[in-house]
């Protein structure tokens, strides 16, 4: 559904400035029918992808076909194929829902009936119906967030693409809106997602691009992608004093892949597989006399692999 | 055809704007009533009349260059509409469909030229018992202004897109339609200028226009070089706007 080759673009502040490359080469290839996201901080270069993607911005270099055609070459074949969901959105909050509706259908050639018709049916799937006739100036941000997403389905595009869809909104909102892009998924469309939520790129996609500085630094399923980090954590609190006397010990057993002294009662151990080393981290301090006061099995999450990947924590790698 | 029906759709919704608050044609309409009223009776005794035909009023003179006047000021400051549809991220929604760039700009632009003929027919008839004669040549005039609300309405979008801002826009399109304005002959016929004034308007189009427009609704003297500057200046303006409409990077305002 997209497959990028060394996609590259530069910005330039003047003629004479020296370029900044904001995407350094990206290499992508989205499935039909899945949920790819791109994860990574503000900044890195995610919605200036989705912005070649999407044929509003021309790529410096590189190709990108989409939907089955150059973004480059073939623009009004890419755009009449997706659907795009900017950040803000794009609706004005002096028209009513119904009327931004019937406005997209008929861009796309679709009859003042047929518009209507999709119109109503998308108000419908979008629970949207009885806001329908009033001013979206006086909608709720999670409601125009839905609505952003019924125009960008309104041609029944093969791609939707979604810039930063939840950013702003309220935790229930953002439900909701998950929920939605579960649907559209289900009903077959692929999504192309960028986001700079951790739990958002775990919960949503099939697939996500680790994204930083302009260039992927991993790509692959979520889970794939944590196991592929440390593997799991398993932190222990011990009277004071012990972890110095057994990291060592622990630090010689063949499950164990990395001990953390955290403070002067903590100890955080890293094996592969944090269920079957318990027992054995549980025995052995055991045999050292140690009592263990609580013990918690961390699994590795999306920030543990955008920390690997980048070496930056996702929070503070776009400043 | 699919371009007409997207200039068709770009109209209707620009439209659609216009009557939702309608206040606003009024409102554009101020000033040149001011002129008309509190300016013009000035012109009674004036001379303004010198060289035209016997029998012609100082409106005759007058309101062609007021419809200019109105033309200018309702069409080349429209770019700051287009800046609140670039900050809701409407003009770049719609860049990303199959809709014609020129369709997105002409709609528009049509829909300034529409309202600025409807002002002028208020304008022509509240000076029609102030004097104002009526020549059928006035029909073809209208076509001159329509066209050239159509080109400098291109002229404003074109120039809100490249500067993004009312604190810079504004400035812009002040500086440059009030010098346009007077050297344009619109208050006074540029016959009354001296020489070096005279020549110096004649490098400005609009001034042409004025003059086509003065001689259509008065029935006398030659308009073909002001209809020709005209259109020639519209089709300019359009491309340049269409141009601006193409480059789809900078649609939205962040």
């Amino acid at each position: 559904m997209i497959a990028t080759h060394a996609l590259r673009r530069e910005f330039r502040r003047s003629k004479r400035a020296e370029p900044v490359v904001a995407v350094d080469g990206i290499d992508l290839k989205v499935d039909p029918g899945e949920v790819f996201g791109l994860l990574g901080p503000n900044g890195a270069g995610k919605s200036t992808t989705m912005r070649m993607l999407t044929t509003l911005l021309p790529p410096t270099s590189g190709t990108a076909i989409v939907a089955g055609h150059d973004v480059a070459r073939e623009r009004a074949a890419v755009r009449r194929r997706i659907g795009f969901v900017a950040q803000g959105g794009g609706t004005d909050s002096a028209e009513t829902a119904r009327a931004e509706l019937v406005m997209q259908g008929r861009v796309f050639g679709l009859s003042k009936a047929d518009a209507l018709a999709r119109a109503d049916e998308l108000l419908g799937r979008f629970s949207l119906t009885d806001a329908a006739e009033r001013r979206l100036g006086t909608w709720s941000g999670g409601m125009r967030r839905r609505l952003d997403i019924a125009i960008g389905l309104v041609n029944s595009p093969e791609l939707l693409l979604l810039d930063e869809p939840t950013t702003g909104l309220d935790p229930a909102s953002r439900a909701e809106v998950w929920a939605e892009i579960r649907a559209v998924r289900d009903a077959g469309t692929t999504i192309l997602i960028t986001t700079h939520y951790l739990e958002e790129a775990d919960e949503l996609c099939d697939r996500v691009a680790i994204i930083h500085k302009g260039k992927v630094a991993r790509t692959g399923r979520p889970d794939e992608l944590k196991s592929q980090v440390a593997g799991d954590g398993i932190v222990v609190t011990l009277p004071a004093g012990r972890p110095e006397a057994v990291a060592p010990v622990v630090r010689e057993q063949p499950w164990c892949r990395g001990v953390d002294e955290v403070d002067a009662k903590t100890l955080r151990v890293y094996v592969d597989d944090g269920s079957r080393a318990v027992t054995d981290l549980l025995r052995l301090l055991d045999s050292l006399s140690t009592p263990v006061i609580t013990l918690t099995l961390t699994r590795p999450s999306l920030d543990d692999v955008f920390l690997t990947a980048t070496g930056h924590p996702l929070a503070t790698a776009g400043i | 055809m699919r371009f007409f029906s997207d200039v068709q759709l770009t109209y209707a919704r620009a439209c659609r704007a216009v009557l939702r608050e309608p206040s606003w044609i009024i409102i554009g309409l101020a000033q040149p009533l001011f002129y008309l009223y509190l300016f013009g009776p000035m012109l009674d005794n004036s001379g303004v009349t010198r060289g035209w035909p016997a029998g012609t009023s100082s409106w005759d003179v007058f309101i062609p260059g007021l419809l200019v006047q109105l033309v200018l000021f309702n069409c080349a400051f429209n770019g700051f509409a287009l800046l609140s549809e670039m900050r809701q991220g409407v003009l770049e929604r719609l860049s990303v469909t199959p809709i014609s760039r020129l369709a997105l700009l002409l709609g528009r632009a049509g829909r300034d030229a529409t309202l600025v003929i409807i002002q002028g027919g208020i304008l022509v008839g509240l000076a029609i018992p102030l004097g104002l004669h009526i020549h059928a040549g006035m029909i073809i005039a209208a076509l001159v202004l329509l066209a050239l609300g159509v080109g400098l309405s291109c002229l404003g979008y074109g120039l809100a897109l490249i500067l993004r801002s009312e604190d810079a826009l504004a400035p812009v399109v002040q500086g440059v339609s009030l010098p346009v304005l007077l050297l344009s002959g619109v208050l006074l016929p540029l016959t009354l200028a001296p020489g070096w004034l005279d020549d110096t308007a004649e490098a400005n189009p609009l001034r042409h226009t004025v003059d086509a427009v003065r001689a259509l609704m008065l029935g006398s003297g030659s308009a073909w070089l002001g209809i020709v500057v005209t259109l020639a200046l519209s089709v300019l303006l359009v491309v340049f706007g269409t141009r601006r409409f193409s480059n789809t990077e900078d649609m939205r305002i962040t």
